[in-house]
Order: structure tokens, then sequence, then C-alpha cells
């Protein structure tokens, strides 16, 4: 087991912890606070594959900006613990199980669709700066351009419907 | 020794599952919300994944575009929370079933 | 276990430069705090600590006894205790992170058998890492005014996180133009792009072509770090005290750390992306080789200085304790005679000369400037400073699209 088995295994790991953590926790801020987690280990996952911007941009637009948006959100409507209501008898003892049976089966197609022959090594890392920068003004520019005007929508969107009734 | 790429697919699959288990499981909006951005974190992942495996930048590219697309939609979605709160005072998702204010 | 050590010798190498490197920003963040105390006193006509040691100098000792040993408030009726107790240890983790990928100087030395700089971690992505950790660094501060339960911290923590995240855009604006003249995101290979002069004396900072980008990130700078005058958040006529109001001891103690060691991470930010880092500002010929030994004269100086203290001073303790650090002053003084300390002295002096500026930059606008009131601020920040860096991002790229023909 070399320094990447462990730190891949501990990393997605704490990935699956913090997804459980979401769903099982009954107030919305420790449910944020296991997402911010769960982003935070991705982007790790990002580094192993070799994804260094990404892996970046993960922390600072996702982690960073967008999680604290929830975080403000929550805090501002004071938002409190959810009502624990119990699971029907049928999704207890047959969704279950079934959804359990169901990821077993995907994870084994998957796993026979790229065996395990196909290690991530290090001479096949792509994602480097420069040439992110070159695809993105290159290639993509048209939908790069599209995404600022979809964020000036979004912004003003956003300040629109969420000021105070005059 | 390095890791399988099939590693990265299946953590990509039980993350991306435990989000759908929360959106339809949870009560309160903003924990549905966050469970589709699980999603939308598990499916970054796959991106990436495939993006190294048949080493085409597009991948990441495409996971640049999710991330910007999920800011947007985030703020807009969060926006919408805030009306609805305003006009209901309560985040449960079993309160809001009317169109009708 | 040993011999996996063995095989992987980077991983302890950097674990004893990560140790030494936060060993130094904690005693740093300790020194700061009395650099402050002593300097505004003096801007403000009068002494600051003088006696607990020569000079005030063990203050932060006496401080940092206090905080262990004052009575340690814990709420009980806070929402999410694991939060209350979470968010000092967050905001101090990452203001130690920081300066990970810091480069101290340009030297390469052997250590254990690796060959290693002057930093913890050079990564390609340096300075998104820096960015990285700034924009987590809101969490703290809205954690801990959340989780207190109180009105003032809420009010303080929302409020400086706001601000925090409106200044983060200005400072990632600032840095682009420094980025587009560099062409690299290291933070290494940023100082190493500074060498050399143009006409033979002006040092290649990129102070000189990104002057506006140079304002703009200071003052976004200290717009980050909460610091006067963009201190509302914390200021206490205003807000009690801000998002820490309910944190006493060591959490309080942390957050003050945490403050402290943000401001000595964006001076040396600062010194790195627009000053040259560790490149000395007199050209690299042969005639101005005898600044090599400007370390070694200042601390020599520094040694008289103490020296003649030991006589003037009255206190019996203190003389004593003058005339030790008297001692060891003239000791390093000598030390960095010997060939190889020398050379790997220059670039650590350098950076942490022109950084000690920047902190004396910092404390100087607290000790003169009023604070913004908080629109004020708000309307700075996204009003004047987001254009100013924008628009120095189109005429920097133009400029460098137009040189490259």
């Amino acid at each position: 087991m070399s320094a990447e088995h462990w730190l891949f295994f501990f990393f997605a790991g704490v990935a699956v912890l913090g997804a459980l953590n979401l769903i099982l926790q009954r107030h919305p801020i420790h449910s944020a606070l296991s997402l911010i987690l769960v982003m935070a280990s991705l982007a790790v996952l990002y580094l192993l594959l070799g994804a260094e911007f990404i892996a970046a941009i993960q922390i600072i637009v996702y982690a960073g900006a967008i999680m604290v948006l929830f975080v403000f959100v929550i805090m501002v409507l004071n938002a409190g613990e959810e009502e624990r209501t119990s699971l029907s008898r049928v999704a207890k003892f047959v969704g279950l199980p079934l959804a359990a049976v169901f990821l077993v089966e995907v994870c084994y197609v998957l796993y026979r669709a790229w065996p395990s022959e196909q290690m991530v090594v290090p001479e096949r890392f792509l994602g480097r700066t420069e040439d992110i920068g070159k695809a993105l003004y290159g290639e993509f520019l048209l939908p790069f351009e599209l995404t600022a005007i979809l964020i000036l929508i979004a912004l003003v969107g956003a300040v629109v419907l969420a000021q105070k009734e005059p | 020794m390095h890791v399988p790429l099939s590693y990265y697919l299946i953590l990509s699959a039980i993350l991306f599952g435990l989000g759908v288990l929360g959106f339809l499981l949870k009560r309160s909006i903003i924990a549905i919300f966050m469970s589709l951005e699980l999603m939308l974190n598990a499916v970054n992942l796959s991106f990436v994944a495939f993006s190294y495996a048949w080493q085409q930048i597009s991948g990441q590219i495409f996971v640049f575009f999710v991330i910007v697309v999920a800011a947007a939609e985030a703020a807009v979605g969060l926006a919408i929370i805030i009306m609805i709160f305003r006009n209901r005072a309560s985040l449960n998702i079993e309160r809001i079933n009317l169109m009708k204010l | 276990m040993s011999e996996w050590i063995g095989r992987h010798p980077e991983l302890l190498v950097a674990g004893l430069k990560a140790g030494v490197l936060i060993f130094v920003l904690l005693t740093a963040v300790a020194y700061m705090v009395w650099f402050e105390r002593k300097l505004i006193a003096h801007i403000q006509s009068r002494w600051g600590p003088y006696r607990v040691g020569p000079h005030g100098l063990l203050q932060p000792l006496a401080d940092g006894l206090k905080f262990l040993f004052k009575e340690d408030i814990i709420l009980t009726n806070v929402t999410s205790r694991f939060v209350y107790l979470f968010a000092p240890f967050l905001s101090l983790a990452l203001a130690l992170l920081a300066v990970a990928v810091i480069p101290f100087g340009p030297e390469e030395f052997e250590l254990l058998g690796t060959r290693t700089g002057f930093y913890v971690a050079d990564i390609n992505v340096g300075l998104l890492f820096v960015l990285a950790v700034t924009s987590l660094g809101v969490y703290g501060v809205v954690l801990a005014g959340w989780s207190s339960n109180s009105k003032y911290p809420l009010l303080g923590g929302l409020r400086s996180a706001a601000q925090m995240i409106s200044y983060e855009l200005a400072l990632t604006f600032a840095v682009v133009g420094v980025l587009l003249l560099a062409g690299t995101l290291s933070l290494r290979e940023i100082v190493a792009g500074q060498s050399g002069t143009w006409a033979g004396f002006l040092p290649r900072w990129h102070v000189f072509p990104q002057f506006v980008a140079f304002v703009c990130f200071f003052v976004a700078g200290v717009a980050e770090t909460n610091r006067t005058p963009f201190d509302l958040p914390e200021a206490e006529s205003e807000l009690v005290a801000g998002f820490h109001t309910e944190y006493s001891s060591l959490k309080f103690a942390m957050f003050f750390m945490a403050e402290y060691a943000h401001i000595i991470t964006t001076s040396l930010l600062v010194t790195i992306l627009f000053f040259g880092g560790w490149l000395s500002p007199f050209p690299d010929t042969a005639a101005w080789n005898f600044t090599r030994f400007l370390p070694s004269v200042l601390t020599a100086v520094l040694a008289l200085l103490f020296f003649r203290d030991a006589f003037r001073l009255t206190n019996q303790y203190h003389r004593v304790l003058t005339f030790l650090i008297c001692m060891g002053l003239a000791g390093l003084a000598f030390l960095l005679l010997h060939p190889t300390a020398l050379i790997l002295a220059q670039g650590p002096f350098w950076l942490l000369a022109k950084t000690g500026m920047f902190l004396f930059v910092f404390v100087w606008t607290r000790a003169t400037l009023p604070r913004f009131r908080y629109d004020q601020l708000m309307a700075f920040g996204w009003k004047l400073l987001v254009p100013l860096a924008v628009l120095n991002v189109f005429v920097t790229s133009f400029v460098v699209a137009w040189r490259a023909d």
C-alpha cells in the first residue's frame, strides 16, 4: 500500500462520512459543515488526479463562496432542527436494501469496466493552469462568455428576489 | 503502486447515491438543496476522473462550468428560499405544497 | 515505519520545516503584538509597555500566561456546542496554513539527504492556495459570530464576513495584474521573475509597472484582516467586540493570534508579489558586493544598542536580560560572517526587512486613520477598489499583448 493508496482511502472515507453526516444530521448548519468537509476532501482527490487548478477553484469558489452563501442563509433565516419522522415500513425494509443492492451492482460494473491495470500515474497528469487557460480562451471561448452573462443574470435575479418589500 | 481509476468512479457513484438519498429523505429545503450540491460534486469527480482517463482537458473545463453554474443556481435558489420563508415562515417542504400562497 | 520514512525523507524534511515555521510564526505573532503596542504608544507620545522586561520585551510572555490562567467561560445555551468550540481552532489553523507556500530565500540546501529550498512546499498553484486559505478564513468569523447566540457577535460576524468576501474580490483582481507579468502561479517563480534591473539601477519589482495593483492589494489586504480603518466589525465602541465577544481566555487568544498571523501573511505576500521577495534592492554587480554584509552589520548595530541600554537601565533584572540579548545578537552577527551563513542569510534577511516595513505601515495606519462606517466600507470595496483593479487588469493585458507582438 503506497502513499497514494493511503491518501485516496483516507480522503474518500472522509468524503463518504461527510456525505452520511449531511443526511443524518438534523440541524442544517451541521449538514452545511459536513458538505464543506466533503468538498475539501474532493479537492484533495482532484489533486490526486492531477487537476490542480480545479482543486484550487473548488476550494475558492465552491467551499469558500457558495457554502458561505448557504451558511449566511441558514444564519439569517435562523433555520432550526427538522422534525424527525420515521420512514414508512416499506421504505425501511424494502427500499433501503434494494438501494444497497443497486449500489453494489453499479460498483461491480464500474470496477469491471476499468480494470485494476488502469492506474492513475503522475506521468499522465494534465490540468496545469496554462492548459486550462488555453482551452478556456480558445476552444471554449463562447461558453465562457455565456457563463459570464449567466452570472450577471443570477446576480440581478438574486438581488431582486431577496430585497425587502418596499 | 498507484490507485486504479475505477476507485474514483465508485466513490463518485456512492456520493451521488447519498446525494439522491438526502434529496428524497430530508424535509428542510436547505438540506435538500445541499444534497443537490453533493450530487453536483459527485458528478464533478466523475468528470475529472474521465478527463484523466481519456487524456482530454475538456473534462476539467466542464467541471469549471459546472462549478460556475452551481454558483449561479445557488444564489438564485437561496434567494427563492428566503422568499418562501418570508411567505410561509417554515422551511419544511411538506408545508410548501400549494401553488397559491 | 522508520524504514518507510527512510525511503521518503522528503516527508520528514517537510514536517521539520513546517514545525520550525509554525514555531517562528507564533513567536512572530506574539512580538507583533508587542511591536504594535510600542509603536502606537510612541506615535501617541507615550511609552508602551516598559516594565515587564527591558523595553517591555517580555510583555507577550506575560500576556500569554494571562490568557492561559484566565477563567475559561463556555456558553451553554448555544445552538451548537461543536461549532462554538471549533471556530477559533479553524481560524488559527487556516491563518497558520497560508505560510506553507511562502518562499523565504532562493538557496537550495541539503537537509537529511534531500535537496530542498527555503519553503515548506513549492506548488504550481501557490498563489491560488493562499487565496483559497483566505476565502476559507471567512468561516472562522461567521461560525464564531453565529454560534455565540447573542446579537452583537451575530451582527459583528455577519458584517465581518460580508466585508471579507467583498474585499477578496479586489484582492484577487489586483493579483491578476501581477500574474500577467509573471506568467506563473508559483510564488517562488514569481519572485525569481523579479530579478534583474532596469537601466542598471531600478530593480524589476512588480510594484513599478503595477503600482495601482499594489495599492489595491494593500488596501484590500488591510480590509481582509479587519484592521483599521476597516475594523468596524470588531471595534470596541461599536459592537462590544464583534464576533469574538463571547469567547474568553485561550479561545479568544486563538482569534487574536489568527488575526495577527493574517497580518504577517498579508505583509509577506505584498513583499513577494510586488517588492521582489527575497531579492536585494541593490544591483547584483561586483561593485555592490559589500551589501552582502548588511545582515551582519545590522545585527552588530542592534547588539551595540542593547549594550548601551544595559548601562542606562536601572532595573537589575532588565540589565541582565539586556546584556544577554546583546551577547546573543553579537554572536549572531559573528555567525553571519561565515561564508555559508552569509549566502544563506541574504534571502530571508531582505524578505524579513521588507515585510517589517509593511508591518510598520499596517500599525501606522491603525494609529493614524479613523474608521470607515460600514456602508462607506462596502461602497469603497465594491464601487472603487473592484473597478480600479479590473481597469488595471485591462490595461496590463493590453500592454502585455502589445509587447508580445
